[in-house]
């Protein structure tokens, strides 16, 4: 027999876990789901942002989250780096496709290795007031480490979902993942609104990262297990869709929540991976594909 | 040259170079270290028969490779197991495991390529980079492999072949370079080869071409993980010692990617050339720096070759000869022209 409360409590444990996911995620909604950049060293940003957090909060006694914040620029003007080099590299000589991608595998794993040559393989972690209490409703447990990036991650895509949808740039964004010629017709330049882009989705690791270092602690090779969750849940989500694909971190969240529950926390990778694998073969447009 | 006297040249080469090494070299080091060059010559060969003939990027060596290297653990223990229900065999064989090995990751690779070929390549590659996250989960949940603790392999007293294990080991290791080297040179020269080649420029036009692109890439797959469970079969008995952390380690995956970009993807030669630059360059590194360094040099290796240099060091090879060749017909012209 099920216990109920157990149930409830992974179902609401997944809710959060998904509300983090989503902010891990969407950045790969905004690069692959809209730019057609399979950027799979997206893991590597988000742990590059975790050590932000960590060495910063380390020698200056401010709270990760505000660190998260200010690197928001630093994100954005890396991630406009790394565009331009893509773009002079493998867009202008249309092979985007298999050198774009083994580029941002060397990415990914040179980004890893230097992380364990700079600190080590040694987990790492933050301090903050918030991680370690919990908020009691009845028989629900709310841990704040949790529930406070779930909010401020909900809250950021909310931003970035009015920021497309209202502001000029944001309009062009949405633009150029429809159809690039058209809008370059229209007198703007695709590339330099794929730059502005590609900024963000990398800006957005910063926050990621300061949530992933808050959750849990942090080691360079934890970055791999995000790659299948956060494709699974773009993929699921129908690839362009903010709403998609925060409805979609909540699914994977909670049944990897139910999992680690009822079956052991070995099993919870494989579980989104599964969720991949099923969509990719049987609905690959998604959930809220067109 | 055709295929079979191809293959008996090959086989010669590998057999000479195995009788010559073993004479002059008596430090067991060098067939550590060799052993590990050849197994990255199989590992980006296979590579190569699917991301470099057909155009569709595989992350997941690691995954296919550890998929050998287990099932050859399991077959270690299969004896043991069956003696408790009093049903006696003899220990299996490595070459046996091999096989095995071979057979269990092609029919994962053949299972992968179904589920995920019909859509873009980018999602192939992605589902193969998770499916390392997978395969590895259920190994460290199956504890009759050991489980995330790993698993100890105790080498047989007695190698064939004379010598000690490791040179028997390196012997089996030669030998599979070779087949592998052969197949991917034989699918160039052939039908299959065209069908690929015709999928990697074009999917759309030789589908409509009436090349049958699934059939084919499923072959690809298929071969190409089941090359990569040969080359990971003896591992257990390399190392004696099998844990997921190190047989699913990203290091597979990152040179059998870089080998053949660096290298050249467009023929056989080029994963060789990257295999023995890049396995020699590590070793040495391992040896004289550091292993976590030897990585960082590999990765940034890929990044500038595929900026720089995409077409590897075939291409560049290539492109001195056209050069070269150019010159020598502007000065010809001129001659003429002088004349």
């Amino acid at each position: 027999m099920v216990s109920l409360d157990l149930l409830i409590n992974a179902i609401v444990a997944g809710i959060l876990l998904g509300g983090f996911y989503a902010a891990v995620t969407v950045g790969i909604t905004i690069s692959f789901g809209m730019l057609d950049i399979a950027n799979i060293a997206q893991p590597a940003f988000i742990l590059l942002g975790s050590y932000a957090a960590y060495i910063i909060t380390y020698y200056v006694p401010v709270d990760p989250l505000v660190v998260g914040f200010l690197m928001l620029p630093v994100f954005y003007v890396i991630g406009m780096a790394v565009y331009r080099l893509y773009y002079y590299s493998f867009e202008l000589r249309g092979e985007q496709s298999i050198q774009g991608l083994a580029f941002f595998f060397g990415l990914l794993f040179v980004a890893e290795v230097s992380l364990v040559l700079v600190f080590g393989v040694d987990y790492r972690f933050v301090e903050a007031p918030y991680i370690g209490p919990s908020l009691h409703l009845g028989i629900i447990d709310l841990p704040l480490r949790m529930l406070i990036p779930c909010l401020v991650s909900l809250v950021m895509i909310a931003v970035l979902q009015l920021y497309l949808s209202r502001s000029f740039i944001g309009r062009a964004i949405l633009a150029v993942s429809q159809d690039g010629l058209a809008l370059q017709l229209m007198a703007a330049s695709p590339t330099r609104i794929k730059q502005i882009a590609f900024g963000i989705s990398v800006a957005t690791c910063s926050l990621a990262g300061t949530f992933l270092i808050i959750i849990q602690p942090v080691e360079p090779s934890i970055g791999r297990d995000y790659i299948g969750r956060i494709f699974a849940i773009c993929v699921l989500g129908g690839m362009t869709s903010f709403p998609g694909m925060v409805a979609a971190a909540l699914l994977i969240g909670i049944v990897e929540s139910i999992t680690a529950t009822f079956y052991g926390p070995s099993w919870a990778p494989a579980v989104a991976f599964g969720f991949l694998l099923i969509t990719l073969a049987v609905r690959p447009a998604g959930l809220a594909g067109r | 040259m055709r295929t079979g006297t191809f293959l008996i040249a090959a086989a010669l080469v590998g057999l000479a170079i195995v009788v010559l090494t073993r004479i002059f070299f008596t430090n067991e080091y060098f067939f550590f270290a060799a052993y590990v060059v050849l197994q990255y010559i199989v590992l980006s060969t296979a590579w190569n028969i699917l991301g470099g003939y057909t155009g569709y990027i595989n992350f997941g060596t690691g995954a296919f490779f550890a998929i050998g290297a287990y099932s050859s653990a399991v077959l270690h223990k299969l004896p043991a197991l069956l003696k408790t229900f009093d049903i006696l065999i003899p220990a299996v064989p490595l070459p046996v495991m091999i096989v095995v090995g071979g057979i269990v990751s092609g029919i994962v690779g053949l299972g992968t390529g179904y589920l995920t070929l019909r859509l873009r390549g980018v999602f192939f590659a992605i589902a193969t980079l998770a499916l390392s996250v997978v395969v590895q989960t259920l190994i460290v949940n199956w504890d009759y492999v050991g489980g995330s603790r790993g698993i100890y392999i105790i080498r047989p007293a007695q190698a064939p072949l004379g010598g000690g294990y490791i040179q028997y080991l390196y012997t089996l290791m030669m030998a599979l370079s070779v087949i592998s080297v052969c197949i991917a040179r034989w699918i160039e020269r052939s039908r299959l080869g065209l069908g690929f080649a015709a999928i990697r420029d074009d999917e759309l036009a030789a589908e409509a071409g009436g090349v049958p692109t699934l059939r084919l890439k499923l072959i690809a797959t298929t071969l190409s993980g089941a090359l990569m469970g040969m080359a990971g079969a003896p591992l257990p008995y390399y190392v004696t010692y099998l844990d997921p952390g190190s047989s699913f380690n990203l290091a597979y995956a990152v040179n059998s990617v870089a080998m053949p970009v660096i290298g050249g993807m467009t023929s056989w030669v080029g994963p060789i050339i990257g295999a023995v630059i890049l396995g020699t360059i590590q070793q040495l590194a391992t040896v004289t720096i550091s292993s976590a360094l030897n990585l960082l040099i590999v990765g940034v290796l890929l990044i500038l070759f595929v900026i720089i240099a995409p077409n590897g060091i075939m291409g560049l090879i290539s492109a001195r000869q056209r050069r070269r060749a150019a010159i020598i017909e502007a000065a010809v012209q001129q001659r003429q022209a002088a004349a």
